[in-house]
């Protein structure tokens, strides 16, 4: 801490103090960011009120969604809000964490931070170009090869069954995947990063292979933040909205094939929200922002807290 | 119990070829979509981009200018609104922090950033969309000021612990007050690195589509005033991909090209930054 004496000097002329100015408007400031938090949950929640009223629980167990009707249910959303993020986090996991050691712990020192450099490029497109090139390029390509090749092969699957579409399920999983997999690969290579040089070695000593240290002193060491990573990377993938709006189809059903289109919550908000037909309608459509707003604050503490404690812990036990 | 050197050893080899495999696995979608965006964009990219507005439905031509315009107004008003709250917050919890308090600021500036960008569009909305009753330029740059705001936050933050406290000793010392010594001393000595968040901050914003749909709205046309919907480059790009016409197309991967052109220069920009604090 700074020493105090210095604020104690009280301009004459004014007779206000530079440093009590100063820091108070640092306060207000550094407090705005728990004023906004704050904010934004009572002006979701208080704009949802209305449907939360009329439908209750029916909201989230609900499958109709019918605004000239007036009659709401969230479910085909939160299905494919669920299954598209779960999909592309089990398919980018491995793919990161097998990316982050290559970078760390196998590539030359400076290849490494090459692709490194890269990975972090890349996790900075935007996600309406992520979603220009699914809809403009993937999109047909899955329709024309590999959505066929998968009916024909594995057409008696329910995952694998019906036309093929194109936009679908399967798109925004494979979507969604490329666009995680940089997020957790950078984080997780920061926590592999901070796992101590003398724990390494100690494994090599003991004379492990490379992949042996690997699996018994890197990995173990990173683990909460290994999981912080994915964990993030899942909160990103549940508000993924643009990318996702773009290839899934847009149709509210609830379906086990990944080849027919779907819908998801940040997807219905893009394309309804605007032109919300009652005051129901845009009620209804702030329930689900409401929704995903506490997923994503839950999701986003957790792995924050996972992160912190493995910074905590190097920063404490390191130095 | 003692497993054979052998297969110890291949099985090294075949996980060090497993992850191998995976970083190419990350890295072949993600060539092939930055060489496809470079590919279609050049070929589309002529001076009419820059220079004309979208054309109506069936003319061929047109360009992005008004949403290049659009884009740039909203950012410098987002970083008038977000780069001040952002730095003057870290000076609190750089230099007056360490309770509790600070950490939970903290906390939540972390929590924010990962709040899905279309919740900013729905609260900008209801808090200046449904009284201003319009969409306008200025709720989408109060939008695009909620993301920058944790984002300058942090890194500023990060920036000014990292100037030695003796710095600020000896100009407290000299008898220079405590908020002079903030700006004129810590603050100024971190510039470097603050510059960096702030250039990431804007490569971030500059690409964000979700929370202008319905703020800023999008507007086909020229418009001059902030309380008027206003044309953005990302959501033309939006409009132009999911449309069905081919020139619209042609017109989505030039606009592709040059943000992300534009991204990567701001990235580039900011590693630079970045580089000349470390030496």
């Amino acid at each position: 801490m700074p020493p105090e004496a210095t604020s104690q000097k009280w301009n004459i002329k004014t007779g206000l103090n530079g440093d009590f100015i100063f820091k108070g408007i640092t306060v207000v400031f550094a407090f705005s960011i728990l004023a906004i938090l704050l904010i934004m949950v009572y002006e979701m929640a208080g704009e949802s009120l209305p449907a939360m009223k009329k439908f209750g629980w029916r909201f989230i167990t609900g499958q109709d969604w019918d605004a000239v009707q007036g009659t709401f249910g969230a479910l085909p959303y939160l299905w494919g809000s669920v299954v598209s993020s779960v999909l592309a986090l089990l398919l980018a996991t491995p793919l990161s964490i097998g990316s982050a050691v290559f970078i760390t712990e196998i590539a030359p020192k400076k290849f490494g931070g090459v692709i490194a450099a890269l990975v972090e490029l890349l996790a900075a497109i935007p996600s309406v170009i992520y979603g220009l090139w699914g809809v403009l390029v993937m999109a047909p390509w899955l329709q024309q090869t590999v959505q066929p090749f998968l009916i024909d092969h594995f057409g008696f699957l329910p995952f694998f069954q019906g036309a093929p579409y194109g936009v679908s399920m399967l798109a925004a999983v494979f979507i969604l995947m490329i666009m995680v997999v940089p997020i957790i690969t950078s984080i997780t290579k920061e926590v592999l990063l901070a796992v101590p040089q003398s724990q390494k070695e100690a494994a090599i000593a003991l004379g492990a292979t490379r992949w042996e240290m690997i699996r018994m002193a890197v990995l173990p060491y990173g683990r909460s933040g290994i999981l912080g990573a994915v964990i993030l990377g899942l909160g990103r993938a549940v508000g993924e909205t643009m990318a996702v709006t773009m290839v899934i189809g847009n149709t509210p059903q609830i379906s086990l094939s990944l080849l027919s289109p779907a819908y998801t919550m940040p997807s219905v908000i893009a394309n309804e929200f605007a032109e919300a037909s009652s005051k129901l309608h845009s009620a209804a459509l702030m329930e689900i922002g409401l929704i995903l707003l506490a997923v994503t604050l839950v999701i986003n503490a957790l792995a924050r807290l996972l992160l912190w404690s493995v910074t905590r812990k190097q920063s404490g036990g390191g130095l | 119990m003692m497993r054979s050197v052998a297969l110890r050893k291949t099985k090294n080899l075949l996980m060090t070829a497993l992850m191998v495999a995976a970083t190419l696995t990350v890295l072949v979608p993600l060539a092939l979509i930055f060489v496809h965006i470079v590919k279609m964009g050049l070929s589309s990219v002529n001076l009419d981009f820059f220079t004309q507005i979208p054309k109506p439905t069936g003319e061929t031509g047109g360009g992005m200018a008004n949403g290049m315009a659009g884009s740039a107004v909203m950012i410098a008003m987002a970083s008038a609104i977000g780069i001040p709250i952002g730095i003057f917050g870290a000076i609190y919890l750089a230099e007056y922090g360490g309770s509790r308090i600070s950490t939970v600021i903290r906390f939540a500036a972390d929590v924010l950033s990962g709040i899905p960008s279309i919740i900013t569009g729905m609260v900008a909305y209801s808090l200046l969309v449904v009284p201003m009753k319009g969409f306008s330029a200025l709720a989408g740059s109060v939008a695009l000021a909620l993301i920058m705001i944790p984002i300058v936050l942090r890194t500023t933050e990060e920036q000014l612990k990292m100037v030695p406290g003796t710095l600020r000793e000896a100009s407290l010392a000299l008898g220079v007050p405590l908020w002079r010594t903030s700006l004129k001393v810590t603050l100024r000595s971190a510039l470097t690195g603050v510059m960096t968040g702030i250039l990431l901050s804007i490569a971030r914003v500059a690409g964000e589509t979700a929370p202008l749909l319905f703020t800023a709205l999008g507007n086909q046309f020229w418009s001059s005033k902030l309380t008027e919907p206003m044309a953005a480059m990302p959501l033309q790009i939006f409009n132009f991909a999911i449309s069905p016409y081919e020139d619209w197309h042609r017109l989505a991967w030039a606009g592709a090209l040059v943000l992300v052109t534009v991204m990567f220069t701001l990235s580039l920009a900011a590693r630079y930054f970045g580089r000349t604090r470390e030496r």
